[in-house]
Parts: C-alpha cells; sequence; structure tokens
C-alpha cells in the first residue's frame, strides 16, 4: 500500500523543527510501524538525506524504548500495544499518517522524533526503590509470605516498561500513572512498605520538579497506556501521599 | 481541589432541599418560603456555613485556573494531530471551561436574587388580605407603611423595623422571562457536565476509589451528577409553565 507520512523534523533540541512529508510507496501491512521507517530511511540515505531519528530497542514490546505519536494518539490506534508491535494492517492504503514525538514540557525533543526521558530516571533514583542490603546475607525474597492478591497487583503495576505514553497522551503532560506503577509496585510489598512514605513524598516532589502537569483524572493514560496500568494505582498513590500529608513524621 | 469541590456538592444538596418548598402553592407556601429566606439570611450557623461555600468557591475557582495555567504550560509545543476523543471524555477535558461558565451563572444568580434581596429592590410580604405589614420576624402590623429603605412605618410614623421581603414573588416574576429560564438550564447543564467528570474525579483524588468501591462510587457520581441538575432545572420550568 500507499501512504504519506506527515514527521516532526528537528535538527536539534535548540532549533525549531516543522512537520515534514514523505510519500512512501509499496508498504507490506505485514510489517511492522518502524520496519516501514527503517525502509523509509534507507531511501533516505541512498538519496543522501539525514534519516528520521527514533527510539527502539527491543523491538518486542517489553523495553519501552520505542515511542512515537502516530495519528494522534500514543503508540498509534492499537491499545495494549507499542510502536514495535504495530503493524502496517492497522492502515488503510491512501492513509497520511502523522508521526509526533512525545510532546512534554519534561521529555525536551533531542533530535526529530526522539525526546529526552531522563526525567523518568530522576524520578526512579529519588524514591523508586527498596533499600536492602545486598552484602551477603540477603533474604530469599521468597521465604516472605504475600498475600496472592497483593502479588498480583504488584506485579501488574510492575508491568511499566516506563515508555512515557501516559505523559504524551495525557492533555496536562502528567506522569502520574508511572510515578504510581512505580510506588504501587513497591509499596504493596512488604520489602517496600518500610519506606512507603518517603518514597511517595520523594518521587511525588521530583515529579513536579521536572515539570510535568498535574493529574485530573481524564483517564487518557490508562486508555494509552501499553501495559493497561489502570488508575487504581493513581488513586492508590494519592491515598499514600495524602496519608504522610496527614501524619507527619512518619 | 476535591475537598472544596465535594464540599460545594453538600452545599447543593442544601440548596436544593431550599429550594423544594416552590413547588408548594398558595399563600402559605409564600409566608414559609419568606421566612426560610429570613432564617438563611440571620442564622449565625447558616452564616458561617455560607461563607465557607464563599471561600470554597472562591478557593476552588483560583485553584482551577491556576491548575489549569500549569497545565497548559506542561505542553509549550502542541501536538499537529491529536484523537481526544479517543481516551477521555469531553467533559474531563473541559473542566476549566465548565467551571467558568458556572462562576459566570454564580454571578448573575447571586445579583439576581441574593444582591436585590440585601441592597436592590424588592416587593415585601403583607398579611393574605393586604390589611397588615409583616415585619421580619413574623409580626403583623396594621396601617402600616413601609419607607425606601424597607423599615416599617405605623401610622405614628414609628420606625418598627425592617419588612419580611416577598423573595417568592421576585423568583416567580423572575421566572416568567423566557431568557432567564434559559440562562439558569444552561448554568445548570453546565454543572451536569462538570460533576459528571468531577465526582468521580474527587473520589480518585482523595484515593478513596479503590477496585472494592469502585463501582459504587461510580453509580453515586453518575447518579449524583444527572439528579441534582435536573431537579434543580424542573424548578425554574415548572415556575415558567405553571405560574
Ligand atoms: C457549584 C459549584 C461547583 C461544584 C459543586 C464543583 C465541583 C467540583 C468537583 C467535585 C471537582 C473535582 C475535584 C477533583 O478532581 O479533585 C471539580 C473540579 C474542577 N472545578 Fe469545580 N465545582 C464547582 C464550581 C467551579 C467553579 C466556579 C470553577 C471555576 C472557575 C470550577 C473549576 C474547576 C476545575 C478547573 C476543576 C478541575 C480540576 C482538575 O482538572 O483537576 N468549579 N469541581
Ligand atoms: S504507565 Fe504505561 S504508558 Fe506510562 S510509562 Fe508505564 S507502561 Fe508507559
Ligand atoms: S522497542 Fe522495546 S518496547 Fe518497542
Amino acid at each position: 500500500m500507499n501512504l504519506t507520512l506527515k514527521i516532526w523534523r528537528q535538527k536539534s533540541p535548540e532549533v525549531k523543527g516543522k512537520m515534514e512529508t514523505y510519500p512512501v510507496y509499496d508498504v507490506s501491512p505485514d510489517m511492522s510501524f518502524l520496519e516501514m521507517l527503517d525502509v523509509l530511511n534507507e531511501d533516505l540515505v541512498e538519496r543522501g538525506e539525514v534519516p528520521i531519528a527514533f527510539d527502539h530497542d527491543c523491538r518486542e514490546g517489553i523495553c519501552g524504548a520505542c515511542s512515537l505519536h502516530i495519528n494522534g494518539e500514543p503508540h498509534g490506534p492499537m491499545q495494549r500495544t507499542t510502536t514495535c508491535q504495530l503493524h502496517m494492517r492497522s492502515f488503510k492504503d491512501g492513509d497520511t499518517i502523522f508521526v509526533e514525538p512525545w510532546r512534554a514540557k519534561a521529555f525536551p525533543v533531542i533530535k526529530d522524533l526522539v525526546v529526552d526521558r531522563s526525567a523518568f530516571d530522576r524520578i526512579i533514583q529519588a524514591g523508586g526503590y527498596v533499600s536492602v542490603n545486598t552484602s551477603g546475607n540477603t533474604l530469599d525474597a521468597n521465604a516472605i509470605p504475600i498475600p496472592k492478591e497483593d502479588a498480583d497487583k504488584a506485579f501488574d503495576a510492575a508491568t511499566c516498561i516506563g515508555c512515557g505514553a501516559c505523559v504524551a497522551s495525557c492533555k496536562n503532560a502528567s506522569a502520574m500513572l508511572f510515578v504510581s506503577a512505580k510506588v504501587s509496585q513497591l509499596t504493596l510489598l512488604p520489602q517496600g512498605e518500610v519506606e512507603a512514605g518517603e518514597r511517595v513524598q520523594n518521587m511525588v516532589s521530583q515529579m513536579d520538579k521536572e515539570g510535568f502537569g498535574n493529574c485530573s483524572v481524564t483517564g487518557a493514560c490508562q486508555v494509552e497506556c501499553p501495559k493497561g496500568i489502570s488508575l487504581e494505582n493513581i488513586a492508590r498513590m494519592n491515598r499514600e501521599f495524602l496519608k504522610t500529608n496527614l501524619s507527619p513524621g512518619k | 481541589m476535591a475537598f472544596t469541590g465535594l464540599f460545594l456538592c453538600l452545599f447543593l444538596v442544601g440548596h436544593l432541599a431550599g429550594n423544594f418548598q416552590l413547588f408548594l402553592d398558595g399563600y402559605e407556601a409564600k409566608l414559609q418560603f419568606n421566612q426560610y429566606a429570613v432564617f438563611m439570611t440571620t442564622n449565625p450557623i447558616v452564616k458561617i456555613l455560607s461563607y465557607a461555600v464563599y471561600i470554597s468557591i472562591l478557593f476552588h475557582a483560583i485553584d482551577g485556573v491556576l491548575l489549569t495555567i500549569q497545565n497548559r504550560r506542561a505542553r509549550p509545543q502542541r501536538y499537529a494531530m491529536t484523537k481526544p476523543s479517543a481516551n477521555t471524555m469531553w467533559s474531563s477535558r473541559n473542566m476549566g471551561l465548565l467551571g467558568t461558565m458556572i462562576l459566570a451563572f454564580l454571578i448573575f444568580h447571586m445579583q439576581d436574587f441574593w444582591y436585590d434581596y440585601k441592597f436592590g429592590e424588592m416587593p415585601h410580604m403583607t398579611t393574605e388580605d393586604g390589611s397588615a405589614v409583616l415585619l421580619k420576624s413574623g409580626e403583623e402590623v396594621l396601617d402600616a407603611t413601609v419607607n425606601v429603605n424597607y423599615q416599617v412605618v405605623s401610622k405614628t410614623g414609628e420606625v418598627l423595623g425592617p419588612v419580611m421581603k416577598d423573595l417568592h414573588e421576585e423568583v416567580m416574576v423572575a421566572f416568567q422571562e423566557w431568557w432567564i429560564v434559559l440562562l439558569y438550564v444552561v448554568g445548570i447543564i453546565a454543572i451536569f457536565f462538570h460533576l459528571w467528570h468531577g465526582v468521580q474525579s474527587a473520589f480518585t483524588s482523595l484515593g478513596l476509589k479503590t477496585p472494592k468501591v469502585e463501582a459504587a462510587i461510580k453509580m453515586a457520581g453518575y447518579g449524583f451528577a444527572i439528579l441534582i441538575p435536573l431537579a434543580f432545572a424542573i424548578i425554574p420550568i415548572y415556575v415558567y409553565l405553571i405560574f
């Protein structure tokens, strides 16, 4: 099939970018979206033009590197799907497809479709960990009994791959779904519960410092999240946050 | 946002309960409503509550505007293409707009009844046959007149105290105008959309929406958003059609 791509091109963080139009021909419906871009890039290189920069790594939906705001939605029109797992059969011959980087003040564009997501790393550094002694006498985690329901919930939250689609989809560019997934994953388990209060305070304060917007519970994030992380986590994080605010010193 | 929002929801319930008296008919109902208006403007506990409502609206509105500004700044470069209806409801995306509509409506509403009741022009109460004027306390005074300051003046020229104003009549007259009825209905529709998203959102913001109670909160949230504005809206329409 033949398609028209409208792609954001931006040389560097400092210069202004703009949408450029690229026709692509003979696209196979079995190609993934990234493979289609690979083919376009080979074409561009052959013609002596600069290829389009985009993030990708595992190409099997587990690393969270791929991004792309495709036709108005992060990771394209398929729900519960990363861009690398999106196939061209989701589009029709003759379609015009908009491809843009994640848009958020906290995710500045590095080049073309690549954005700097290190704000997420700094949020994790602020509290997204469990302080355990790893000096040789570490307890086997499986030796601690954990109710199945809690373990399941923690595991669901842990499936977050840190892709940032939640931020990209949110009209407020809020990072609440990501942060709440990380808070939930650790706080639901006995090992992480000890530092629950400190963790939520530190992670939320780092999130605000990074310039993400405020959650107004529109729910766009949970629809667009490729891993199906739900608003239940945001409610849990708000609960933990209020709890520590109401009982300071904890 | 959530605390003030939910407090204002409680206020809506109280306000609505009072308004239901407008469905009653006859002189007795008129008297009851106007005595209720006196009670609402003089009782100290009601006074404290009313200040809490003003402060809540103020904080809620200022907070809402600040949040809306911050949230816009969090995305300085907009998308060329978005599909908001693919993942969100209209009401959840337009809380700022809806809030501003509600605020504009509230200002009109306050000046229409509250301001006129306190400082503006308004008819006053008499006994049913019109022979005596009613004081604010409900006391009847024969052969009295009412001066420009709404003070009851006896035959001998003695000032006896403030007259009971006839807010009931003012409301009935206002709702004979189709455009005022329309304005109220539009304002109330904005409240409906605001609450359609707001009630449930508040429970998430407060961390109270757990999976166990999620279905109940959803039902209660949508139920509240439909029933309360519907009941509010029926009153002006009823008055317009019946009287
Ligand atoms: C009868 C009056 C009102 C009631 C009962 C009410 C109720 C609520 C509730 C329950 C929420 C949800 C809070 C949360 O998610 O935490 C909310 C949100 C909001 N309200 Fe109101 N509200 C009223 C008037 C107003 C007014 C006058 C304005 C502003 C000019 C306003 C602006 C907003 C905004 C912008 C939000 C969204 C905040 C966000 O996106 O997180 N509201 N309201
Ligand atoms: S919560 Fe979902 S959308 Fe957000 S970073 Fe994690 S996986 Fe991506
Ligand atoms: S490239 Fe790893 S999730 Fe898409």
